[in-house]
Parts: C-alpha cells; sequence; structure tokens
C-alpha cells in the first residue's frame, strides 16, 4: 500500500521541529519557559510523522481567515 | 511578562476509605457516655455532649484539647462505644452485595481460584490504564453470588433478602450485624481485591458500626434564643438519642433481660444511628422534633438544593442588594434603571465625611430614615455603628466629624448593577444610574431587554448596590449600559429598538410622509432637539411641512455618514442601490437621512447598522443618546398613525381562498401521482435513498411547495399597509411564515424532521386505511389558523407543537450544561498585554488571541471591513 504523509492533507497544518536558536527567540520574546508552551504527545500521528522526539518543539502555520498565517509551538511531551 | 508566577503545586491523587473503630477512637479527643449537655450553671458536663474537649462555641471559654478560643479551635470529634454493632445505612448497597458474594461459613469469595485470579489480573490492567473498575466489579460480585456452593468448604449458600431499610435475611432468618460484622471480619484481604475494596483502607466489616464518632460542637453549635433558653443543634438532639438507648441497651443485658427486649432495643439502637446519618431513609418513620418538625440530620445538610454543596458551596447570598419585578419605560435613558422607593430608601451608599460634604451628609443624616434622601447608619471613626432614628437623628448630624461615615439612602445617579438571570453573558450583569421611581417596580428602557434576554410578563431582576469607590469607578467606566452596547459575540450592536420601535420609525420614514409642524414638535418633544430644519414644502393651504426623514435625521449626529439595504429590500439580482423603487436602500449623508426606510436593519438590536456605525466612528455616549432620542421618537411615531392587528387582518379575498384551495388540490393529486407510481414500483429512487425514503422525501417537498405556493397567494392580496405585514417585513415581530398558516395553510406537521407516522399499526388514526400514504393521514394541515383546523388536523399540529416544547426543554437544560463546563474551563484565561492568552500558571494558551489579536467588539460584525471603509472615507467615494 503507498504510504502517504500526514501533512499532504489540506486541514493538517504545517508541522516542523523548531531549531534551536528559534526556540530561543521564541521563549524570549514571551519570557517563558520551555514547560509553558502548550503540549503535544509524542504519539501524536503529526509527532511521529516529522519525527519528533520529547522535548522538541513543533512549530504549527496554520491559515486563518483574519491573520492570513498564525504561527502556534507545541512542546512535545511523553 | 516580567516575571512569571510559579506553577503552584498540584493535587496528584485523593484517597476514599472507610474510617477504622481503631482511627476513630485514634481520633477522638474523649469518649462521650453521658447524654447530658449542660449543668446548672450553664457549664458544659464532662464527657457530656457539649465537653469542652469536643472544642468550644461560648465565647470565654477555652478548648481543653488545643487550648484555643472559640473561633480559634476548629473542633475536635469524640466517640461513642456502641454497646453492639449495628449497620451503617450509607453502605447497604455493599453489605447486601458482599453477603451474596462471600461463603456464609468460611467467609471466602465464591469464585474459583483460577477465575478470582483472573479477576485480580484484570483489575491490575485496569488501573494502569487510568480506568474505572466499576463494570469488571460488578461481573465478579454477579458471579460469585450465582454460585451455589462454596468452592473451598462446600457449604451450601442461602438466599440473602434485603428489606428497607437495614435488615438482612438469609432463608427468612435475621442475620443480627453482629453475625454480618463476624462474617465480613473472614473475608480473606485477597478476596476483598476483587470486589475493588483496598483491605488496607476499607476493610468491609468497617461497615458495621462500633464506635460511632461523634461530630465536634462547631458542626452542632448551640443557639441562645432570646429568653434566655439554649436550643441544641438537630444532630445533638439525635446524638443524646443514640446515647440514652445505648445506655439502657447496656442496663438491660448486664441485668439479663429477656431476649425479646434486647432484640427490641438493639432495633431502637440502628434506628437511631440510621436517622443520625440519614433521616429520609424509605421504610422508616423519619425521626421528629417535639414540635413534629422532622430532624435535620447529616445526610440532609448536604443533600439537595439548600444542602451544603448546591446552597452553600456553589451558591451565596449577598448584602446591599434588590429584588423586583421589571416594567418597561421608554422615557429612562437605557444607562438608566427606575429604582422605587422603598428600596431606595433601604439600600445605602457609604460616604466618608470630609470638609466638602459635610454640610449636604448633615441634611442627609437631618432627613433620617423616612424622608428620602435620608441616611440610614452613622459609622463613627472607632468602627461603632449608630442606627439613624427620629429621636437621634439631629443631635447625629450635629456630632457628625470628619472622617466618619454616613450611608445614605440610594438617590439619583448613584450607580447600581443590575441583573437577570441566567447570567449567560458578560451584559447580563451591567452598571445604571439609579432614578428613584414611586412605585414598587424596577424600571427600564425597552431597548436594554435584548442583552438581559428580559420581557415584562413577570420577569424579576436583581439589583446590587456597590459600596466602594473603586468599585463604582470600574463599573463606569466598564459595566455601564453605553459601554456594551457592542457586543463582542458578533461585533454589532446588542442593544437597539424592538417591536414598536420598528414599526414606529418604518411608519415615519416610508415614503414621502407629511408632517406638520404641531405633529413634529410633538414627536421630537421628548429629546434635546428644540428646532426644526427648514421645511420640505408647503401644503396648497400654505402650512408648511416635513417628511418623516427629516424628522428621523434630526436625532442623528451632524457627522454620520453609511449607507446599507434595509430590512425590507428584496434582495433583487442587481441592486439599484439609491435607485431602489422600494426605497429599500439607506442613504446618510453628514446626519441626513437621504434616502431608505429605517427599519430591523438600521436600528433593530443585533442587526442595528446606525448604532453601529455611532458607536464605532463617535463614541458611546452619542450612541446612547441615539438610542434615548430613537426609542422615545419612535413610540411618539407610532402613536401618530397607531398600528393594532386583529384577526380581521388575516381577510382574504374570495378568489384567494379558491386559489389557495386550487393549489393544495393540485398537491392533493401530485402526491396521490406519487404514491401510485411507488405502489406500481415505477418511482426511480433518489440517489443514495431508499425508495421508502424517496417517497416520503417527494411528498415532503411537494406539500412544502404547496404551502409556499398558497402563502405567495395571500401575501400577495396583503400590501404593505397591513400592520402584520409591515411588522413582519420591518423585522419588528412575526415572520411572513406566520402570516402564511395564519391567512392561507398551516402546513406538514412534522416529528424529527419526518411526516407523523406514529400510531396505530400501519397508520396514524384509526380511521384511516393501513398503509394510507396520502397527505392527511400524515399530519399534512390544509387549514389556516383563521379557517380553523379539523379535529384529525388539530391533533396532528399537538403532536407536531409538543415536539417543538420537548426540545427546548432538553435544549436548555443541555446547553447550560455545556456552558458551565466550557466556563469551569476557561474562567481563568485572561489576555494579556503582549495580546498572549495564559493560565494562571502562566502557560500559555494562544500567542495571539483569536489568531489575530482582534477585538471581536471593535470589528465590523465580525467581518473584517473597517480597511475598506477607511479607504472609502479618505476617497469619499465607493471604491471596489
Ligand atoms: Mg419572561
Ligand atoms: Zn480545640
Ligand atoms: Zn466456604
Ligand atoms: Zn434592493
Amino acid at each position: 500500500m503507498t504510504k502517504f504523509s500526514l501533512l499532504d492533507h489540506e486541514s493538517v497544518p504545517k508541522h516542523e521541529i523548531m531549531p534551536e536558536g528559534e526556540l530561543k527567540s521564541v521563549l524570549s520574546k514571551y519570557s517563558i519557559e520551555k514547560e509553558q508552551l502548550p503540549k503535544i504527545k509524542v504519539q501524536d500521528p503529526v509527532s511521529k510523522e516529522i519525527g519528533a522526539v520529547v522535548g522538541d518543539v513543533v512549530k504549527i502555520t496554520r491559515k486563518s481567515q483574519t491573520a492570513g498565517e498564525a504561527e502556534y509551538y507545541r512542546l512535545v511531551i511523553e | 511578562m516580567a516575571n512569571v508566577p510559579p506553577i503552584p503545586k498540584r493535587i496528584s491523587s485523593i484517597k476514599f476509605g472507610l474510617l477504622s473503630p481503631k482511627e476513630i477512637r485514634k481520633m477522638s479527643s474523649t469518649p462521650i457516655i453521658t447524654a447530658d449537655t449542660y449543668d446548672d450553671d450553664g457549664f458544659p458536663i464532662d464527657m457530656g455532649l457539649m465537653d469542652t474537649r469536643l472544642g468550644v462555641i461560648d465565647p470565654g471559654l477555652r478548648c481543653k484539647t488545643c487550648s484555643g478560643r472559640a473561633g480559634e479551635c476548629p473542633g475536635h470529634f469524640g466517640h461513642i462505644e456502641l454497646v453492639a454493632p449495628v449497620v451503617h445505612v450509607g453502605f447497604n448497597k455493599v453489605i447486601r452485595k458482599l453477603l451474596r458474594a462471600t461463603c456464609r461459613k468460611c467467609s471466602r469469595i465464591l469464585l474459583e481460584p483460577a477465575q478470582k485470579q483472573h479477576y485480580l489480573d484484570q483489575l491490575i490492567g485496569i488501573e494502569e490504564i487510568g480506568h474505572m473498575p466499576d463494570d469488571m466489579i460488578n461481573e465478579a460480585y454477579k458471579e460469585a453470588s450465582k454460585v451455589k456452593v462454596c468452592p473451598y468448604c462446600n457449604e451450601e449458600q442461602l438466599d440473602i433478602k434485603f428489606e428497607k431499610p437495614t435488615e438482612y435475611l438469609e432463608n427468612g432468618e435475621k442475620l443480627t450485624p453482629t453475625e454480618i460484622r463476624d462474617r465480613f471480619e473472614n473475608i480473606p484481604d485477597e478476596d476483598i481485591k476483587v470486589v475493588g475494596m483496598d483491605p488496607k483502607n476499607a476493610r468491609p466489616e468497617w461497615m458495621i458500626l462500633t464506635v460511632l464518632p461523634v461530630p465536634p460542637v462547631t458542626v452542632r453549635p448551640s443557639i441562645t434564643l432570646e429568653s434566655g433558653q439554649r436550643s441544641e443543634d438537630d444532630l445533638t438532639h439525635k446524638l443524646v438519642d443514640i446515647i440514652r438507648i445505648n445506655q439502657r441497651f447496656q442496663e438491660n443485658r448486664e441485668a439479663g433481660a429477656p431476649q425479646l427486649i434486647i432484640e427490641d432495643l438493639w432495633e431502637l439502637l440502628q434506628y437511631h444511628v440510621t436517622t443520625f446519618f440519614d433521616n429520609s431513609v424509605s421504610g422508616i418513620p423519619p425521626a421528629r422534633h417535639r414540635s413534629g418538625r422532622p430532624l435535620k440530620t447529616l445526610s440532609q445538610r448536604l443533600k439537595g438544593k439548600e444542602g451544603r454543596f448546591r446552597g452553600s458551596l456553589s451558591g451565596k447570598r449577598v448584602n446591599f442588594s434588590a429584588r423586583t419585578v421589571i416594567s418597561p419605560d421608554p422615557n429612562l435613558s437605557i444607562n438608566e434603571v427606575g429604582v422605587p422607593m422603598p428600596i431606595a430608601r433601604i439600600l445605602t451608599m457609604p460616604c466618608v465625611v470630609t470638609p466638602r460634604n459635610i454640610e449636604q451628609l448633615k441634611i442627609y443624616v437631618r432627613n433620617g430614615e423616612d424622608v428620602h434622601p435620608g441616611a440610614n447608619y452613622v459609622l463613627r471613626q472607632d468602627g461603632r455603628r449608630i442606627k439613624v432614628t427620629n429621636v437621634n437623628k439631629d443631635d447625629l448630624a450635629e456630632k457628625l466629624e470628619f472622617g466618619w461615615t454616613v450611608e445614605r439612602q440610594l438617590k439619583d445617579g448613584d450607580i447600581v448593577l443590575f441583573n437577570r438571570q441566567p447570567s449567560l453573558h458578560k451584559m447580563s450583569i451591567m452598571a445604571h444610574s439609579v432614578k428613584v421611581l414611586p412605585n414598587k417596580t424596577f424600571r427600564l428602557n425597552p431597548a436594554v431587554c435584548p442583552p438581559y434576554n428580559a420581557d415584562f410578563d413577570g420577569d424579576e431582576m436583581n439589583m446590587h448596590a456597590l459600596q466602594t469607590e473603586e468599585s463604582r469607578a470600574e463599573a463606569k467606566i466598564l459595566m455601564q449600559v453605553q459601554e456594551n452596547i457592542l457586543s463582542p459575540r458578533f461585533g454589532g450592536p446588542i442593544i437597539g429598538g424592538i417591536h414598536d420601535h420598528i414599526s414606529g420609525l418604518f411608519l415615519l420614514t416610508r415614503f414621502e410622509n407629511h408632517i406638520l409642524a404641531n405633529d413634529a414638535y410633538d414627536m421630537l418633544r421628548k429629546s434635546d432637539i428644540k428646532e426644526l430644519p427648514s421645511p420640505a414644502g408647503y401644503d396648497p393651504d400654505g402650512k408648511p411641512y416635513w417628511t418623516g426623514k427629516q424628522i428621523f435625521s434630526q436625532i442623528l449626529p451632524k457627522n454620520l455618514n453609511t449607507q446599507f439595504s434595509a430590512q425590507v429590500c428584496s434582495h433583487c439580482d442587481t441592486c439599484k442601490k439609491e435607485e431602489c423603487p422600494n426605497d429599500a436602500y439607506v442613504v446618510i449623508r453628514d446626519g441626513e437621512l437621504i434616502k431608505g426606510t429605517i427599519d430591523e436593519a438600521a436600528i433593530g438590536a443585533f442587526k442595528g447598522k446606525v448604532q453601529d456605525r455611532i458607536i464605532k466612528e463617535i463614541g458611546p455616549e452619542a450612541g446612547a443618546r441615539f438610542i434615548d432620542n430613537m426609542t422615545m421618537l419612535a413610540v411618539r411615531a407610532i402613536m401618530r398613525t397607531g398600528l393594532s392587528f386583529g384577526i380581521a387582518d388575516e381577510d382574504i379575498p374570495k378568489e384567494a381562498r379558491i386559489q389557495i384551495n386550487e393549489v393544495l388540490g393540485k398537491a392533493e393529486d401530485a402526491v396521490q401521482n406519487l404514491i401510485k407510481s411507488y405502489q406500481n414500483k415505477e418511482l426511480e429512487p433518489l440517489p443514495g435513498r431508499t425508495l421508502d425514503e424517496t417517497i416520503e422525501m417527494s411528498i415532503m417537498q411537494k406539500l412544502g411547495k404547496a404551502r409556499d405556493e398558497t402563502g405567495n397567494i395571500a401575501d400577495s392580496h396583503m400590501g404593505l399597509e397591513n400592520p402584520a405585514v409591515i411588522m413582519a417585513r420591518s423585522g419588528a415581530r412575526g415572520s411572513i411564515l406566520n402570516l402564511t398558516q395564519m391567512a392561507a395553510c398551516v402546513g406538514q406537521q412534522a416529528v424529527r424532521g419526518e411526516r407523523i407516522r406514529r400510531g396505530y399499526g400501519g397508520r396514524t388514526l384509526p380511521h384511516f386505511q393501513k398503509g394510507d400514504l396520502g397527505s392527511d393521514a400524515h399530519g399534512f394541515v390544509k387549514a389556516s389558523y383563521k379557517s380553523g383546523l379539523n379535529p384529525t388536523e388539530y391533533f396532528f399540529h399537538a403532536i407536531g407543537g409538543r415536539e417543538g416544547l420537548v426540545d427546548t426543554a432538553v435544549r436548555t437544560s443541555q446547553s447550560g450544561y455545556l456552558q458551565r463546563r466550557l466556563v469551569n474551563a476557561l474562567q481563568d484565561l485572561e489576555v494579556q498585554y503582549d495580546l498572549t492568552v495564559r493560565d494562571t500558571r502562566g502557560v500559555l494558551v494562544q500567542f495571539k488571541y483569536g489568531e489575530d489579536g482582534i477585538n471581536p467588539t471593535k470589528s465590523d460584525f465580525s467581518k473584517p471591513d473597517t480597511i475598506h471603509r477607511i479607504v472609502r472615507s479618505v476617497a469619499s467615494r465607493e471604491v471596489a
């Protein structure tokens, strides 16, 4: 059977693992610790798809009717 | 967000268990052995129910356990050693199940070792995944109680019957609590686990009481009546009963009384302990006070609406509040509330005496409590509160010093909170300024009904007098009605014209209306407009006249510019805008209504574009003033012509009636043809539908179309001069569908969106043919409400109507529960100054509020229209 990428579905927004540097600037922008970010589970299909591990931060770029594009960040947890 | 608060500690788990006799004795500060409470000096008796080791309630006494005074001492438990064990009513269910599931001789659970192990393994698995083991446990109980012979000792098991409230019969013989307790004591720990009990925290024999904990006196304080007599709490009364019987029981047993007497006393002890826990168990008469009032014992304190949970923890009462029926007063501003004089004389505002207000406050104090506005209390600087009476009022006024506080009566201009339940959104509590009025109801401008969802069919509302300067300032700035005209729900006004306001302005501004000076001044009398513009023309007799549009323009702010389609717009394929033949395109230029009719789309609550524009472009104060003027103008405009509605307004000409009957007849024929082709198996099924579904859908569609057609016929015979049409078209009240049903045809009655099918086998009513698919056998109502329904139609109509009632009842309870859960989940979230949404731990929920950071209140009906508007106003023309 052909393997499909979850991310190709139109209603799944773009998920990517954030590089360390970008993460730092986001955390300092909101002056928070990593633990204060919203969470996502490693078992989440989309975490598996992009190969995220516990402790990574996933950047989600969503389409928004009013804002064009909106960014969201989630800490990968167990 | 410089310093983030630390993440608070969280409760990781809560454990429930039973109190063992050992634990009860350990936590007890004293055994209670005597039923007496106080000695002759009014001092608590040692080892009595009011023993000071149980805590103290009298000021001056000290607790013997913690040496705290009343108020400091939390209270301590005592205990009563029961002479014989009794059943705890609260555990009847478990006791019964356990008796049936265990052997009567060896007390082991009646399961084969393998089966037992299977359940134990399952239990571990369920615990691991964090699920509730209830289903498995019930299965284990059920399996065990099926076994008739013990697999361990081969003892035959007897039938256990439970009799209310606390009796267990084994083959008709009563099991004493001692016997039950003995059996439970012998159940091995491992067998206990199978039925979901944790032997460390809840051994089953603990459900049979041998020691009774005595709640601290702080839980059951005695009150001293005015006569100086002490009155004890119901719980204390009950405990007295228990101790008395306990003592008698012991004396009788020691004296070797006959078994019959012992049994009676045992039963009596059981009764008192049972009612101590729950005085509403079925099967026994509730314990009563000497006066005949049933005692309020432990479970009565917790259960029900007035109980601890619903009454004390979730619900609270407040001072400085008032409640009464509401009624309308269009002459009040939307920011005002009419407060009845009797309420204004009771509620007070605290005023600190200063050099600037002392003279005024002296007047209030001198007025006393009977002359409004007076004062009810004076607070000295040392905190003493003195009631102002007719005797001391002049004296007090003279003594008034700076720094004292005068609690003066409510007067015009005070800021108060006004509320109507259910408080579903923030506009359910708004700040109004007081207007003291005669009579006994709260008065409010009908334009503020929509946010409160109020009407005047007996609704009551609550009012709260604010007691601090800060709260009054906050209420005025954030909660005043004018600050809440725009709803954050949809970015439009939730306050505006309703009913007569809309019909009134519709009648006023429709077409060219000749209004003479007298009428014009009369209509604008209540607003602050004192001059009329130059007249629109002169009548043949030389009298000047003005148009309705001109009159309405007087209350518009001078710099208002906007245009939009009115409610009456018939949505033509290409809108002719200003040239609309129905005058349905509103154009306001520099505060002048040039074209169009004012209706719901202009000034209605929820829809009014005029308030919306005024508030967003000029400000809430102008918005409030416009609504005030608009409601007053509308009321006088509708009085000029009058608008009444009666059954005769549904009359349609004979030829219309004939046309309608023709349409209905044709529809009936079409339905019959459909049925025929269905019966001849000629009907083609719709894609994805069965044949049965297809015929139902086709019939419904045919009949629905016929109803609409009859509506159009009726409508075409009722012009815009018909009051029902005026109300429906302008959006004031009612719809064209209502009109259709009144004048032409009520139409299909439905249950769950389908034709009515229930009733007798194969038919809805006994006089129809079995399998009749025709329209009248399935709830199509040909008649109109005016003409009257025939009996079968009436019956079907009642069926359809009931569904509506059931629906609303179910929906309100369900949506209420949903709302509660949402509010509980979201109440602590807060939009921060950096536009992030965070909870109390500082955990982010949204990085930008709503992804775009837009305040929905300031958006244009939730649509991004601001840019277009700015461009339009800069270019001062329409830009594509
Ligand atoms: Mg009502
Ligand atoms: Zn104490
Ligand atoms: Zn046995
Ligand atoms: Zn139009």
